[in-house]
């Protein structure tokens, strides 16, 4: 297995009684790009800065290319930095603002215009390189910022929540040059959103935090197809879930039997938390009840999201959200009493186990 | 504009426009006929040593100060705000105590403090009254710096310079300075004022101030006292004037960028 760039060695950091670190260990390859993701106070923040130097850990090491750098000062690491906002120099214009790294290392005046000019070009800002943060708006302030953190050649990258403070059509066009830009440049890049979209949409590999741990890592296809924790399943994408016990060939649920694929090999009596995801559940019009997987019930809502069109359907014990395509949903409207049907293959299982963090009553927020 | 907006911006203009008229007009009598008009009250001021040489001490001494308060203040509010800031509370309680206690006081008090220190710092204003100086502007350039600090992100502002690689000095320098040179030049143009008109300490301690040489007049003279009080009051103006300028030539954009937040 080949050296990690950047390894983080179980951090630890607590603030009073509070841990914001609780044994975190990461390791990234060469030009990766890794999310931490995780609701407010999970510790992705406080994580970042310790790879940043403007924290210490209490515990553990940070590594640069095998280099131990835990106590090397943040001006002294090499590592370029966006932030959420508000970080751009306001006595100095564009220019001044991706140069200030390059004279800070007294680079010659030459090689530092023509760097300044190649990134404002690189992220799309040639036209306003001499107008001040003040007069730029905020997805163009983050770009400069960028540039900005890019002109040191960092050997990491590290990104904030740079979006959080902007509008949504800005949000994706940036994250999206944001992912060009770290593919062009190759460059191992650290990048903090509570934005489950963001990070699935643009890194190699997602790391899910908790209460100051990792619940879970691996790429984006992994943690939506395959959450290993009930806080992951919930926290990405939407989720159908259901308490149950693993019975003969399937799942027992308040009386209804799942035939469920994921339930063989299970001792029988194991109490399961079944995990659908809404694009899965099939829904169609009631043909008596007693079918394989069917939960019967009535549309309450409807929400249109496009292609898809998101349905509530209320049972007897049991309520399921499906995502059908919008124009079958027009059949379909509030009141209707359908039958969802789940799926056998793709359900996912996990053992309840009291050790686990207690699940939110409603799906975690997608906060953005 | 309401009608009566006008009416109080005449009463106010009147308020300060009638004490500076009458000044004037009482410059412009004889000295020795008590007739108006005449100019030679003014080359009287200009043609005499003395307000040359007090103005000059009063001058410096402000200069003085000021450079102190800045190197002394800046730095540290940039720390407070940076890594203690419970700890602004605390500094901004000790500001107020100049206001609390009075000149007299705080001169004998001093005087006393100061007793057997070395003649260079003792015997000299560039010394003693100084750092008497420094005490006494405390609140001013305090108060001024606090509030341009405050309008900035002091925090991100100085991690962005340090992860592109800058060092303490260099973010103060090049990044905090020019965002906060508005409050600074506020805090410079009181300190100023104050040094400039301070009589009641320089009196006591028995240095000879350009406030002490207007006292002087005032003793002495009668109509060259009206002539040197009003150019008194627009040397004062001409300082401030020119610190303004200098203090805009290289930091007018990151005045403007402040004061637009």
């Amino acid at each position: 297995m080949p050296m990690p760039f950047l390894d983080l060695q179980d951090l630890h950091r607590d603030f009073g009684t509070v841990k914001a670190l609780d044994g975190i260990e990461i390791s990234l390859g060469e030009g990766e790009f890794l999310s931490l993701l995780g609701p407010s106070g999970c510790g992705k923040t406080t994580a970042l800065r310790i790879v940043a130097g403007f924290d210490r850990p209490d515990a553990g090491r940070v590594l640069v290319d095998g280099r131990d750098v835990t106590n090397v000062p943040p001006n002294k690491r090499g590592m370029g930095m966006v932030f959420q906002a508000y970080s751009l120099f306001p006595n100095m214009t564009a220019r001044q603002n991706v140069e200030y790294g390059l004279r800070v290392r007294r680079q010659d005046k030459a090689g530092r215009r023509k760097r300044v000019d190649d990134l404002l070009e690189l992220v799309g800002l040639g036209h306003a390189r001499d107008r001040y943060p003040h007069q730029l708006s905020g997805g163009m302030q983050q770009r400069v910022a960028l540039a900005r953190a890019l002109a040191i050649q960092p050997r990491v990258l590290l990104l904030d929540e740079p979006l959080s403070a902007l509008d949504a059509k800005v949000r994706v066009q940036l994250r999206e040059e944001i992912r060009r830009i770290q593919l062009e440049l190759g460059i191992t890049t650290l990048y903090v959103t509570h934005d489950q979209e963001e990070a699935l949409s643009i890194s190699d590999h997602v790391a899910v935090m908790y209460g100051g741990r990792i619940e879970q890592m691996g790429s984006p296809a992994e943690m939506y197809s395959s959450p290993a924790t009930p806080f992951v399943a919930e926290f990405i994408g939407t989720m159908n879930r259901f308490e149950g016990t693993v019975v003969d060939g399937g799942v027992d649920h308040g009386g209804t039997r799942l035939a469920i694929e994921a339930a063989q090999g299970r001792p029988r009596g194991q109490r399961v938390l079944v995990l659908v995801r809404p694009e899965t559940v099939e829904v169609g019009p009631t043909n008596g009840d007693g079918a394989a997987n069917t939960l019967v019930g009535d549309v309450v809502t409807q929400t249109f999201l496009g292609p898809v069109t998101r349905l509530k359907i209320v049972g007897s014990g049991v309520d399921v959200i499906a995502d059908v395509p919008t124009q079958k949903a027009l059949g379909l409207p509030v009141g209707t009493r359908v039958a969802a049907v789940l799926p056998a293959e793709g359900v996912r299982l996990l053992e309840l186990r009291d050790d686990l963090p207690e699940l939110a009553e409603e799906p975690l927020p997608t906060a953005r | 504009m309401a009608p009566s907006a006008y009416l109080w911006l005449l009463l106010g203009a009147a308020y300060f426009l009638i004490p500076l008229v009458s000044t004037l007009l009482f410059s412009l009598k004889s000295n020795t006929t008590g007739k108006c008009c005449t100019a030679a009250n003014y080359g009287w001021v200009i043609h005499n040593g003395d307000f040359w040489h007090t103005l000059k001490i009063s001058f410096l001494l402000a200069l003085e100060t000021i450079v102190i308060s800045l190197a002394i203040f800046v730095p540290t509010i940039y720390w407070v705000h940076l890594k203690v800031p419970k700890l602004r509370a605390v500094i901004a309680f000790f500001a107020l105590i100049p206001f609390v206690v009075p000149p007299i006081v705080m001169v004998v008090g001093l005087l006393k403090v100061f007793k057997g220190t070395p003649d260079w710092f003792y015997a000299q204003p560039w010394g003693f009254l100084a750092g008497a100086y420094v005490i006494l502007a405390f609140p001013y350039m305090f108060f001024s710096l606090d509030a341009g600090f405050r309008a900035i992100d002091v925090h991100t502002l100085t991690e962005a310079s340090q992860s592109l690689g800058a060092r303490w000095t260099t973010t103060l320098v090049r990044v905090i300075l020019p965002n906060i040179r508005a409050a600074a030049l506020a805090g410079a143009f009181l300190t100023l004022a104050i040094v400039m008109g301070e009589f009641t300490i320089a009196n006591l301690a028995a240095f000879h101030t350009f406030p002490i040489f207007i006292q002087y007049v005032n003793e002495t003279q009668g109509f060259p006292a009206g002539a040197l009080t009003l150019m008194s009051f627009g040397i004062t103006w001409a300082a401030m004037l020119s610190l303004l300028f200098v203090g805009r030539r290289r930091g007018a954009r990151a005045a403007i960028v402040a004061g637009a937040r």
